[in-house]
């Protein structure tokens, strides 16, 4: 994408904290779900190659998955959200997006 | 027979398997075919009969087969019109893309000299697939495991069930391919990773 100089027309509210700020701008997240079949190491490997995650995070967030039936494994808008999941899907993974709670 | 590994100079991942393994993996391949072509992907909603049949872009209700619904889980668990508009718009090129990921295993096997009927003994099939290539076989060996598992009602921790079950009965073979086709595609993930 090109790079603009000009002043950029989205004003933020002076008085958010960066977390709101960021919460306001990604308001959407994709989760992935445990399943009988698909493997821990195929389940690290998708998280590393799609995200671009470190092996610490993707090992972490698929140990979410198989420990506690879910993660949160991206934040971001609804379109980027749906990408992710069509994403999770071409991988034969469970994945569900919902707005961030 | 059949672990994937990295070769070490050409940096291929490679396979070696029997005739009768390679003919089973085209088989299975191509049973994933059928499957996505057989339920057309055509809308099947409650609207207008015209306004639905003039929308022939992506179907938006979930599959009836409990297979398609598995490869195609609906994205939205708590809105239905967001759900089907998601579906839409991907279950079509992920049908496209499930579809020929299985037919670029058929064809690497039969490119590496698997014939179209199996008839001789003893033959071996060594397949080298570059990387891109290996990911097509890992995603698809998912689908494959996915459509078995859910033909099969594989659940965590039934184990014990499938080993239990006597050799003879069906279910208990279908049960030792889904292993399989699992631990090839661990070993991909493995090579891939090397």
């Amino acid at each position: 994408m090109a790079n603009v100089s000009a002043a950029s027309p989205v004003e933020v509210e002076p008085t958010l904290t960066p977390d709101e700020i960021t919460f306001l701008a990604k308001p959407w997240v994709t989760i992935v779900w445990n399943d009988p079949v698909n493997l821990m190491n195929y389940v690290s490997y998708v998280f590393r190659k799609y995200f671009g995650y470190s092996e610490a995070k993707a090992t972490k967030l698929m140990l979410e998955v198989h420990n506690d039936g879910r993660s949160v494994v991206s934040t971001g808008t609804r379109e980027e959200m749906e990408r992710d999941v069509q994403a999770m899907h071409e991988y034969g993974l469970w994945a569900t997006m919902e707005k961030a709670t | 027979m059949g672990a994937f590994t990295r070769h070490r100079k050409s940096r291929l991942i490679i396979a070696n398997f029997t005739g009768f393994e390679s003919d089973l993996l085209r088989s299975l391949a191509s049973q994933i075919v059928e499957l996505l072509r057989n339920e057309a992907a055509v809308p099947d909603d409650a609207r207008d009969p015209f306004e639905a049949m003039m929308d022939f872009s992506g179907p938006t209700s979930e599959p009836e087969d409990p297979v398609l619904q598995r490869l195609f889980p609906t994205a939205y668990l708590e809105d239905d019109e967001a759900a089907s508009e998601f579906r839409r718009f991907t279950e079509g090129s992920l049908r496209d893309g499930k579809a020929a990921a299985a037919c670029t295993i058929i064809d690497c096997l039969e490119e590496a000299g698997l014939p179209p009927e199996l008839e001789e003994d003893g033959l071996m099939i060594d397949v080298e697939l570059d990387e891109p290539t290996a990911e097509t076989w890992m995603r698809s060996f998912t689908d494959i495991r996915l459509a078995l598992a859910t033909r099969l009602g594989v659940e965590d921790g039934d184990e014990e069930i499938w080993d239990a079950m006597d050799d003879d009965d069906p279910r208990a073979q279908a049960h030792d391919i889904y292993e399989w086709v699992g631990w090839l595609q661990e070993t991909i993930v493995e090579a891939l990773t090397a």
